[in-house]
């Protein structure tokens, strides 16, 4: 069966260019980039190379540039960081849609003796920037809050909450892992300190991340030992996954204007053909301030997961915020912080795009979405023949 | 990704007797938009009072659906009262299981199925439901519905609560009351097993009372001697007299004789029969 990926912002396809450019450091080229002989020492010129594609894509120098595991890693690096180099600072400022790799850190480090204020956002997903403005202080150690939401896609305003965190000399955390590589990044005129990059997200596999550090940030490494990545990040290089990041980026800065423009096309036409033709059917978050790649909405009277098997078995590949498909009972975090209607908070099904997607796929899903939306709804006891007629 | 059995994919993916009869016999509906589940069943009984004909709809997940057409499945012919013998633990079973996490809709299927025959029994549902006090106010979980699924399921933990009422899966902050809940069932539970061992006991002939003895001594008081470094053997057994020798650490033990009387004698007096008393007879004296 064809399979029809539209799962990317959970992860996406490794590019076979990337794979390619990774292989001869598995077997050939296997040194250890902190040897003395030449054999591994070459590979620190990999290193640096990948260093400045990542750089590039973002508008960031080598020497800010970390590689770590994972963005979750990145995101623990970041906050830890903060709160070890202002230990006096007690109070960290978050966002109640952050990924859970914000999120539970910042619980966790709330039952564990800091003050945390949890940013909550509208109908759309948006953030109000005046409760930003009114929640940081001068005892704010650390700004956290997304570049862009992995559920609807809404971009935050972090250039206007990073001005705000510099006036109040709190340091500023950005999880990008959904942003960098679908829209435009330029960390040269920016007021972010710290932000987190995920491989697996832009086409590089899973297994490597980076966190990019302002030059003349104040910074506590998180895994310490070895002098790797100048003694803030411990391990030894690992370096396959780090040349993979670097061709990943420079293929994102390639296919830039292709995501914001024939991706975009094809998530517009998907979002138009759904609340077009199949009723009762609500678009989540904002639809002006949106990654080019996303769409979520929500069919109201019936449960994601039912939506998602019936899916799976067509060979689409989608995802939900329901509370089923999680093994919670509540729908996702996000739905709720948005007050999305308990008529559709659990029937929200996330579609999300990469340049590997077709013309003929989106028409292959507007095809067969409405009957599958149809016959779950005939089993619903909620669902109303007259509802048809509203769209 | 669940794990589901290629039942439950079959019943959701061609889910029996989907619908509503006009005129039923009984109406049953449970759970809602809000809490993410919802079922509502319909049957019409024939002249001998057994259920004729069922429908069902429902609101949820693949296994709500699949628990619901299989629970119209099994009820089909049945005259109520069999009906009403059916638990959530068969509802799964006839699936051939759901993950953990899912019991909660094969107990939805047998809680619309109760509510159904009420209805049709002219009881006051709306009563009925909210009967008891609420625990888990994100679920409108009642300590009745905890209560029963703990029992019949011998539910040990606040998670496996969670998975087959929901209650506990929001908030969290009735945790501990269900902690309380599991608590005082299991002691209901376990004494009445006692109860029923006693009355069981006292049909014993000898022949059972000596393999019940062996059955206590081996399964329950053993493993935790031999956990202790010590061991237990039977030596013999007299009418109501159990010769018993201790091994390994327990016979240096100071405590061994309250190892004899508090933990054996106790146990199984217990669980076989008040008259039995437990002797311990010294290595010496059995070589």
């Amino acid at each position: 069966m064809k399979v029809i990926y539209v799962d990317n912002n959970a992860t996406t396809k490794v590019a076979p260019e990337v794979v390619e450019e990774m292989l001869p450091y598995f077997t050939e080229l296997y040194g250890n980039a902190s040897s003395m002989h030449y054999f591994g020492g070459q590979l620190g010129k990999k290193i640096i190379e990948a260093r400045e594609r990542v750089g590039a894509l973002i508008g960031a120098d080598t020497s800010e540039i970390i590689f770590t595991s994972c963005g979750t890693e990145s995101d623990s690096t970041a906050i830890f960081s903060a709160i070890r180099a202002f230990p006096e600072k007690k109070h960290i400022v978050t966002t109640r849609v952050e990924h859970p790799a914000v999120l539970n850190l910042c619980k966790y480090l709330a039952s564990n003796g800091y003050d945390v204020t949890f940013i909550g956002v509208n109908r759309e997903g948006m953030l109000d920037i005046e409760e930003v403005k009114n929640a940081i202080t001068d005892n704010t150690a650390i700004v956290s809050v997304m570049y862009a939401n992995n559920e609807t896609g809404v971009i935050f305003p972090v250039e206007e909450i990073g001005q705000i965190a510099k006036a109040k000399g709190a340091l500023f955390h950005c999880d990008a892992v959904q942003a960098v590589g679908k829209i435009p990044i330029n960390l040269k005129k920016s007021t972010i300190d710290m932000l987190s990059i995920s491989g697996h997200k832009l086409h590089a596999p899973k297994g490597i991340g980076v966190l990019y550090v302002r030059k003349g940030t104040k910074f506590r490494p998180f895994l310490m030992g070895g002098h790797q990545e100048h003694g803030r990040r411990a391990g030894t290089e690992n370096v396959p996954y780090i040349v993979g990041l670097g061709k990943a980026c420079e293929l994102a800065l390639q296919y830039m204007d292709d995501e914001n423009t024939r991706v975009k096309y094809l998530r517009d036409k998907l979002e138009e053909g759904i609340l077009k033709n199949i009723p009762r059917t609500l678009l989540n978050g904002n639809k002006e301030h949106r990654l080019p790649n996303t769409l979520s909405v929500s069919f109201e009277f019936i449960e994601g997961e039912a939506i998602l098997l019936k899916l799976s078995d067509l060979g689409i590949c989608a995802s939900s915020g329901s509370a089923c498909t999680s093994g919670s009972l509540e729908p996702s975090h996000v739905l709720r912080a948005m007050g999305v209607p308990f008529t559709a908070a659990h029937g929200s099904i996330r579609f999300s795009l990469s340049r590997y997607n077709t013309e003929e796929e989106i028409d292959y899903i507007l095809e067969h979405l409405p009957g599958v939306i149809e016959g779950i709804r005939d089993i619903s006891p909620f669902w109303k023949k007259e509802y048809k007629k509203a769209v | 990704m669940w794990e589901y059995s290629d039942k439950v994919k079959d019943h959701f993916n061609n889910p029996r007797n989907v619908g509503e009869i006009e005129d039923p016999d009984g109406v049953g509906e449970v759970g809602s938009l809000a809490c993410g589940d919802a079922l509502k069943l319909t049957f019409k009984l024939d002249k001998e009072g057994r259920i004729a004909d069922v429908k069902f709809k429902t609101f949820g997940c693949g296994s709500a659906i699949a628990s619901s057409s299989a629970l119209t499945e099994m009820i089909k012919g049945k005259t109520l009262d069999e009906a009403l013998k059916i638990t959530n633990k068969d509802i799964a079973d006839y699936l051939d299981g759901l993950p953990e996490e899912k019991m909660h809709c094969s107990v939805m299927g047998r809680e619309a199925l109760e509510a159904a025959i009420a209805n049709y029994k002219g009881e006051d549902l709306k009563k009925k439901s909210t009967e008891g006090k609420i625990v888990c106010n994100c679920f409108g979980v009642t300590e009745q519905q905890i209560a029963r699924a703990v029992r019949e399921n011998n539910l040990k933990t606040v998670e496996q609560v969670t998975n087959y009422t929901k209650a506990g899966g929001g908030c969290q902050s009735c945790h501990p009351e269900i902690e309380k809940i599991i608590q005082r069932v299991q002691k209901e539970m376990l004494a009445k097993e006692i109860e029923r061992r006693k009355l069981e006991g006292k049909k014993l002939t000898n022949l059972q009372k000596i393999m019940k003895i062996q059955e206590i001594i081996e399964g329950e008081i053993r493993p935790a001697l031999i956990r202790d470094g010590g061991d237990i053997e039977i030596v013999d057994i007299k009418d109501n007299k159990v010769y018993v020798a201790l091994r390994g650490k327990c016979t240096a033990c100071p405590s061994s004789q309250i190892t004899v009387k508090g933990v054996v004698e106790s146990k199984l007096k217990e669980f076989v029969s008040e008259d039995i008393e437990v002797e311990e007879v010294k290595s010496e004296e059995v070589f």
